[in-house]
């Protein structure tokens, strides 16, 4: 799909010569306000790209740090209308930095998929993650489509030639490398590994691909931005959050510019 | 909507059962899923793999077990007759053993040499822990810390039988949380494991692969109670969680007009109390741990936990042939309170001599509630699916909070 807002960052990118970065944060974590002043706060410390965590409560394919995000984020009232409340505001100052909202397919089907992806796209929301939503079961395509959304597949180790075709066939925007066997923020591949990975998908889309699980450091950013088009990085900033709440599980006021820093040095590090 | 020519036809080739059922997983994990589908699909029409399943079950297990007449119980209810079929007489003590010996041989068949497993009442922990034993394989086991405390001597079992008891301690800390622990262990371990998966829920192939592991139960029923009798039952009863133990029963009846079968949910401290684990009778259609079913949820689409006094029921979901076999009308689903199952359990225990698991007094307390009013010449068979010696503390504390 050409003229989208994540098809224009990638060329941005391209014509830039670098590797973007993708910030991953659950929305509502840990409250609204922190949240979207973080969120807001994105693109100016590097972000290029923004997914937005919806809350889900059993987020079987996530890690200790991003399912304890989704649970304070519950805890303080956060849903699937709220989500999209924030997407609105962040609008309100940024037309162009895509955000991806990512999580699970309930919270969706609970919501009406096809008054989902309108009001979605209403409050400026470029592209959907839905982690158990595997291209086999192709409901939800139809409804992303006529929405003007675009359907951003995921791809894993063990997603093999014979299933990649099947990918690329329905994925829209870019793909999403999940880069290791494995649940959020637990174990790294090498970049060796991730880097043939990379080649093999190339050979079935001419999509964006962007690698994401297990890269925490700018260090890692670096080496990875040297052949994927994006790096995704999210349990890393999510944990900046829960390093900055106080005992009560609130945010410290040093939160937000926790997750910032970190932001900034990730950015840092693609760009050096 | 028009009756089908069929119940047991299902699901089709992508698993689906009407609109529930599926294969709602992480793409990491679909490669697997097609596999152990590819590997069932083999395994189940190779007369080698049936026959050494068939022995295993024999010699093993214990089966056939039996069609037990509970002629105490059905002079003092005064109506229906009933029998009891005897899946606690298995190996192990429950149902579980029928459809983990299966899954081993196939997991054996797929080369894989680690399997893990969620339990809630720790039956099918305990069951998966057997045949890993058995087989020499490794066992990982994830158990909700709640579920820990309140089923010792399974946790027991399961550590003398050489597995690991991984206490999860995430969300309720009960059979759901277990689940999305094992379904993060099997997508880091993608290689070497097998997720041994105890009910008839998850994503396809596992709600058939388990219902046809199962449906032993139901088989022998038949063919016994037409020994016995001459003919069909009147009425099934069976418990259900995720619904292992009933589609069992019920499968192989589903096409006999005039067989009434009735499935007995957990309705914990009263459905509305909201402290319940009644998926059908008070949820509604969602995506969980890979398939469409009915869950306990909330209106945002987030899982409520579920209670029950039976820690094999406390589960927010239901397997998707139940789903829709509840929506087609084929199969009755009602629901049974932690204090009649208290009463149902002391009753049989006291009538029989028989301890049944608190997940099968669910069944037997409906049969309190119906067997009466039904004729003398009324068959009534319920699956006995465990027996109770695992509850007895939860029991015993239970009558002393109630004073009785």
């Amino acid at each position: 799909m050409s003229g989208t807002r994540i098809s224009a960052r990638f060329d941005r990118l391209k014509s830039e010569n670098r590797s973007g970065l993708v910030t991953f944060i659950t929305a509502g974590d840990p409250d609204r306000g922190t949240s979207q002043s973080i969120l807001d706060a994105l693109p100016g410390a590097g972000a290029d790209l923004i997914e937005l965590g919806m809350p889900f409560s059993d987020p079987m394919a996530d890690g200790p740090a991003i399912q304890a995000a989704s649970l304070r984020a519950l805890e303080n009232g956060a849903n699937m209308k709220q989500t999209l409340e924030m997407v609105a505001s962040f609008r309100k100052n940024d037309a162009q930095t895509p955000v991806i909202l990512m999580g699970y397919y309930n919270p969706i089907y609970a919501y009406g998929p096809e008054k989902f992806m309108a009001d979605a796209k209403s409050a400026g929301v470029d592209g959907l993650i839905v982690v158990d939503l595997p291209p086999e079961e192709t409901e939800l395509q139809q409804p992303v489509k006529a929405a003007g959304l675009d359907f951003i597949y995921l791809t894993a180790p063990t997603t093999g030639d014979d299933r990649l075709p099947l990918v690329a066939e329905h994925a829209g925007g870019f793909i999403y490398h999940v880069s290791i066997t494995g649940i959020t923020g637990t174990k790294s591949a090498s970049a060796g590994a991730v880097e043939t990975a990379v080649e093999r998908i190339r050979r079935h889309t001419g999509l964006p691909i962007a690698v994401g699980f297990g890269i925490r450091t700018p260090a890692q950013a670096a080496e990875i931005g040297r052949f994927a088009n994006a790096v995704v990085v999210g349990s890393a900033l999510v944990s900046r959050i829960e390093e900055n709440l106080n005992g009560g599980g609130a945010a410290s006021g040093a939160c937000r510019d926790a997750v910032l820093g970190l932001v900034r040095d990730l950015a840092g590090g693609l760009k050096s | 909507m028009t009756k089908p020519n069929t119940y047991q036809r299902g699901p089709d080739s992508d698993g689906h059962f009407g609109i529930y059922g599926g294969r709602y997983v992480a793409e990491t994990l679909m490669p697997l899923i097609l596999d152990v589908e590819r590997a069932y699909d083999e395994a189940r029409n190779d007369p080698a793999f049936r026959a050494e399943l068939g022995s295993y079950l024999t010699s093993y297990v214990g089966r056939p077990t039996p069609l037990y007449l509970a002629e105490r119980l059905t002079e003092q209810l005064g109506g229906a007759r009933i029998y009891f079929k005897r899946e606690d007489l298995n190996h192990t003590g429950a149902h579980k053993i029928n459809n983990c010996m299966g899954q081993i041989l196939l997991a054996k068949r797929m080369g894989k040499r680690r399997i893990i497993a969620e339990t809630g009442a720790g039956q099918h922990g305990v069951a998966t822990a057997t045949v890993c034993a058995l087989f020499g394989l490794e066992c990982v086991v994830y158990m909700g810390e709640v579920d820990i405390e309140r089923q010792a001597p399974n946790v027991f079992r399961m550590k003398m039988l050489g597995a690991e008891v991984r206490p999860v301690t995430s969300g309720s800390g009960t059979l759901k949380d277990a689940m999305n622990d094992a379904l993060r262990d099997w997508v880091a371990r993608v290689e070497d494991t097998y997720y041994l998966i105890g009910t008839v829920a998850g994503p396809h192939p596992y709600p058939t692969m388990v219902r046809d592991y199962q449906s032993v139960i139901g088989e022998e029923t038949k063919a016994q109670i037409n020994e016995i009798e001459g003919r069909n039952p009147d009425t099934l009863l069976a418990c259900i969680g995720g619904g292992s133990n009933a589609i069992g029963m019920f499968h192989p009846f589903l096409d006999d007009d005039g067989v009434r079968i009735i499935a007995v949910e957990a309705s914990g401290e009263g459905i509305e109390t909201g402290r319940h684990a009644a998926s059908l009778t008070a949820g509604k259609p969602g995506v969980l741990h890979g398939n469409r079913t009915y869950l306990l949820q909330d209106g945002d689409g987030q899982i409520t936990e579920a209670h029950s006094i039976s820690a094999g029921l406390d589960y927010p979901g239901i397997g998707p042939e139940h789903a829709w076999l509840h929506d087609i009308g084929r199969v009755e689903y009602v629901s049974i309170r932690d204090d009649e199952a208290v009463d149902a359990f002391q009753l049989c225990t006291e009538a029989e001599g028989i301890i049944p698991a608190l997940e099968s007094a669910h069944a037997v307390a409906h049969a309190v509630k119906i067997a009466p009013g039904l004729a003398p010449d009324h068959l009534m068979v319920i699956n006995m699916s465990g027996r109770g010696d695992k509850d007895l503390e939860s029991v015993g504390a239970y009558l002393k909070a109630r004073g009785s």
